[in-house]
């Protein structure tokens, strides 16, 4: 099957089966390696990418489900280099391991495209979906609650 | 009396400009920006292969027959390996495990055979059509009934099984390794203490749940190299047991390459050899292509190592006065169906079980017991997590019924510099003292607080820990160290960044040595043919042994960079110091020859002739006064630990009264880091430690059916915390009492933070509601339960 998507701008054609993956295409097909493969069913959040401005998790979607959309990778994000809240995780030493980070550094900037100025409370619930076993997650909301003070990029 | 320590480390009190200083970590930017490569990222090309393997679904039974015919003949398939391919032992530190099941598998999950494919989907497709033919055989589940006379060997081999020298196996039984500490005289201890109390506890098993899965790329070429691509923690130590398991295929050590690129997670769940040697196996039978193993995240529950589940049946001896006479711990492990990794888990707990305490008569009995669950292993916290749970339990019910104050009775007693440690050697520098004085200011401890909502109530806990490193006496760290042309440096170590830090520490402290900055200094994770040798990245050892051996690479690096400054302008190697990458003199201010200039090129004399060359330097670090022998009837006699690391944890709970929900508002957690390299790191080991401790009495706990599957293999069912499932505030604190042969006096923390989060909820609990929780998780069904066991209890009392 025919599958054209935007993947960080850049569009590709490629041939897909149907009951492929959006994840696996991804990273075997449209050379992305920053969404990760955890648990393939939704619990870990470390395969999310961003679907048309919103996350979602791409072991969830099957590929030709994703025909026609644009898709933003962390990748993505890096090209002009790093973005506000990236430069905060950093400063912060906010990831350990950081296989969960892509999918935490996705979730974090959808959240403050829409709530510039977040809570506590609404860190935690943006992030609830994304797994970090390192960190206890208190560095990485101490650096999303610091891109929010300053006006979030 | 005090350890003497050969080695004499850089002075942990000289004014230092890189350690001690909390510089953002030099990996961090390929994680945020999507850099970083992990195995799975790694691209092979058209020639890979998958593998996928066949799984017994019985804990215990003998293989009658294996069928691969209608798999053979499958879409895709090029290879199916079984056990008769391979009938190899390996082990960490007892050969009782094959790389595939030969007559009979021990349980539910273990691999029996596996499918080479060209794609994923069709390896796991033909790997159903495997027919296995079994003969069923009851299992044990529980150590008390492995144990128990007459009870069916597991393994019947055990008296034949090759063995470190320090495990004491009992033949004809399901006993693998049994430690035994007898020091002074328990009996009499107890006949003459004003108060003894005994009880047992239960700790099930747990799942470190990195959340990268174990993944494997093997591939032998043609011209017979075999190079694993590994996510692991011991690049070397894997190396070394494939090259062991396959020597009889022709294999040495030179001939096998590991490369262990970023890892998403350890835990000690990839310390070792596990999965991967499946993948190194398979790769021999198909010369050329690369093939991956990647476990699913269900076979990442159920077919690593998981945290052994252990009973605890404990009893202490006290004075009126609060004096701890006598401990006598007797822990039964669940240690699975192969122990080659967790008997060690075992003997580590054995060694330690008194918990931080003087404690003048020890009777410590830890037993390893073969059960038809998955092979147990190590797990951050490495034992100490487990019978912490009761021992710190328990001293809180001791000092409440004594009349005490439970932080006094715990500060009277803790171990401090110079005690006698359970098996005859000493105590080391600790900070103890200060870190329970510490901790219990930050939780504000003896001030009772009152809920506003009349339905919860405000407890408040306090425990201690103490663990120490469990090595082999003679395990050893190394590195290489090389200037370039511009000043900067690139180091190579075999220790792995598991996400703790360690690439930044290493930097630092080459960084401090040499007045270089951290981010001109690449250290990058191992490759075993290009990088020195590192044992494993595990027992918390690496900031102190990894970084000695950095330090003394350094050390050696400044002393031929001052040679050459020698040679060159005939300054006395002592009147040369290093600063702003520069070499700079005392007794000359005016001297300054930037680092830059010669480190590669040289320097050029008045003759026109060039003195100098690269600076190149090595250092290796291997702990020269430790011993692994004892009386193996009383553990007297050897001097098996490094040294320990400390630390107090509190908390303020507050639990529904109706519904035994808890929230922690507060948790502090202190620990000696001798010296914090670097703050945030540490920090971010509290935190992150603490969660993860918090998680295994709170709601994680691994559940088997009575055929000795696991239940609930998923995140769905198995539950590790969300970003809402942390404490209010985290209150980290950093105690630096130095360790004397540590680089600038640090020792490791990694694993000590998750240690007391178990008995510090459970105490917590009781001062909140009166009601003592022996067995974990202490959810909250137990708690709501046990709680209105007591105030019905209570009010019939009253009736």
């Amino acid at each position: 099957m025919d599958l054209n998507i935007t993947v960080n701008g850049e569009p590709w054609a490629l041939d897909v089966a149907p009951a492929d993956v959006l994840l696996d295409v991804l990273r075997e097909q449209a050379a992305v390696k920053s969404p990760k493969i955890g648990c393939e069913r939704g619990d870990c959040g470390s395969c999310t990418i961003i679907m048309d401005s919103r996350t979602v998790r791409s072991c969830l979607v099957l590929a030709i489900e994703a025909d026609g959309h644009e898709i933003t990778t962390v990748e993505g994000l890096s090209f002009d280099g790093l973005s506000q809240l990236q430069n905060l995780f950093l400063a912060n030493n906010s990831f350990q391991c950081g296989f969960c980070a892509p999918g935490i550094v996705l979730a974090a900037t959808e959240l403050l495209e829409r709530t510039p100025n977040p809570s506590r409370h609404d860190v935690q619930e943006a992030l609830a979906g994304n797994l970090c076993r390192c960190t206890g997650y208190e560095p990485i909301i101490e650096a999303v609650l610091a891109a929010g003070d300053g006006g979030a990029s | 009396m005090t350890t003497t320590y050969p080695f004499e480390a850089e002075s942990p009190s000289e004014d230092l400009t890189t350690v001690g200083t909390p510089a953002v970590r030099i990996d961090g930017i390929d994680k945020i920006s999507g850099a970083a490569q992990f195995v799975d990222d790694i691209d092979f090309g058209p020639g890979l292969l998958y593998a996928a393997v066949v799984e017994s679904p019985h804990a215990y039974a003998r293989i009658l027959s294996i069928d691969t015919t209608e798999a053979e003949a499958a879409d895709g398939v090029v290879r199916i390996a079984t056990g008769k391919d391979f009938p190899y032992k390996f082990g960490m530190y007892m050969e009782d495990r094959y790389i595939f099941a030969q007559d009979y598998v021990r349980f539910v999950g273990e691999q029996v055979a596996a499918v080479i494919a060209r794609s994923h989907r069709e390896a796991v497709r033909a790997a159903k059509l495997v027919k296995v033919e079994y003969e069923v055989l009851a299992p044990l589940l529980d150590p008390k009934a492995a144990v128990a006379d007459g009870a069916d060997l597991i393994h019947p081999e055990l008296g034949n099984y090759t063995h470190v020298p320090w495990f004491f196996p009992e033949a004809d039984t399901n006993i693998a390794h049994w430690r035994k500490i007898r020091k002074g005289d328990t009996e009499k201890a107890f006949s003459e203490a004003d108060f003894v109390l005994e009880d047992t506890y239960h700790v099930p098993r747990y799942a470190h749940c990195a959340i990268e899965p174990h993944v494997t790329v093997s591939r032998l070429d043609h011209a017979g190299r075999l190079t694993v691509w590994t996510a692991s923690q011991s690049p070397h130590t894997q190396r070394h047991l494939f090259a062991e398991a396959l020597a009889p295929l022709g294999f040495t050590h030179k001939d096998v390459r590991v490369i262990t690129p970023y890892v998403g997670g350890g835990f000690g769940g990839k310390a070792g050899v596990s999965m991967e040697i499946i993948g190194a196996a398979m790769a021999t039978l198909v010369k050329g292509r690369p093939i991956k193993l990647r476990w699913t995240r269900e076979q990442e529950f159920y077919n690593t190592y998981q945290r052994q589940g252990v009973v605890a049946e404990l009893k202490v001896g006290v004075m009126n006065d609060g004096t701890i006479t006598a401990v006598e711990h007797k822990l039964y492990w669940d240690a699975g169906a192969y122990v080659e990794y967790g008997a060690n888990v075992v003997n580590a707990a054995g060694l330690s079980a008194t918990g931080p305490y003087r404690v003048p008569n020890i009777t410590n009995d830890s037993l390893c017991v073969y059960t038809n669950l998955p092979p147990g292993g190590p797990y951050r916290g490495f034992g100490y997590s487990e019978f912490h749970f009761g021992l710190e339990s328990h001293m809180d019910r001791i000092a409440e019924a004594i009349g005490m104050d439970a932080v006094e009775f715990r500060k009277k007693n803790a171990i401090v510099e110079g005690d006698e440690l359970a098996y005859g050697a000493h105590m080391n520098p600790s900070g103890m003292l200060e870190a329970i004085e510490k901790t219990a200011d930050a939780i504000n401890w003896g001030v009772e607080e009152q809920s506003d909502n009349p339905n919860t109530v405000i407890g408040k806990g306090m425990a201690l820990f103490w663990k120490a490193p469990a090595m082999p006496p003679n395990a050893s760290s190394a590195s290489f160290l090389k200037f370039n042309e511009d000043g900067s440096i690139n180091i190579t170590v075999s220790g792995m960044e598991l996400g703790q830090g360690y690439l930044t520490v290493m930097a630092q402290i080459a960084s401090e040595v040499l007045a270089v900055p951290v981010d001109k200094i690449r250290v990058e994770t191992p490759d075993t043919d290009r990088n020195p040798y590192e044992w494993q990245t595990v027992a918390s050892h690496v900031t102190w042994s990894s970084g000695l051996a950095v330090e003394k690479a350094a050390v050696e690096a400044r002393s031929k960079i001052f040679d050459v400054i020698h040679q060159v302008y005939g300054f006395e190697d002592d009147s040369l110091y290093l600063e702003d990458e520069a070499v700079k003199c005392k007794t000359d201010p005016t001297f300054s020859k930037p680092l830059s200039d010669f480190v590669i090129e040289g320097i050029q004399t008045d003759d026109g002739t060039w003195r100098g060359g690269p600076i190149i330097a090595s250092g290796k670090f291997m702990p020269e006064f430790t011993n692994a022998n004892s009386d193996p009837a009383t553990g007297q006699g050897g001097h098996p630990n490094v040294h320990y690391t400390v630390g107090a944890t509190g908390v303020v709970l507050e639990v529904d009264k109706q519904t035994g929900r808890i929230w922690v508002r507060k948790a502090a957690l202190a620990v000696d880091a001798g010296r914090a390299i670097n703050p945030d790191l540490v920090k971010g080991q509290i935190t992150g430690g603490l969660v993860q401790g918090l998680a295994t009495v709170l709601f994680e706990d691994m559940r088997f059916d009575e055929g000795g599957k696991m239940m609930n293999p998923t995140f769905t069912d198995y539950k590790i915390p969300t970003a809402f499932d942390i404490p209010d505030e985290i209150i980290p604190i950093i105690v630096e009492v130095p360790q004397p042969d540590g680089p600038f006096g640090a020792r490791g923390v990694g694993e000590h933070t998750m240690i007391a989060a178990a008995p510090v909820i459970g105490n917590a609990v009781y001062n909140a509601l009166g009601v003592r929780i022996t067995s974990m998780p202490i959810t909250q069904e137990k708690v709501a339960m046990s709680y209105l066991a007591k105030i019905t209890f209570e009010s019939n009392q009253e009736e």
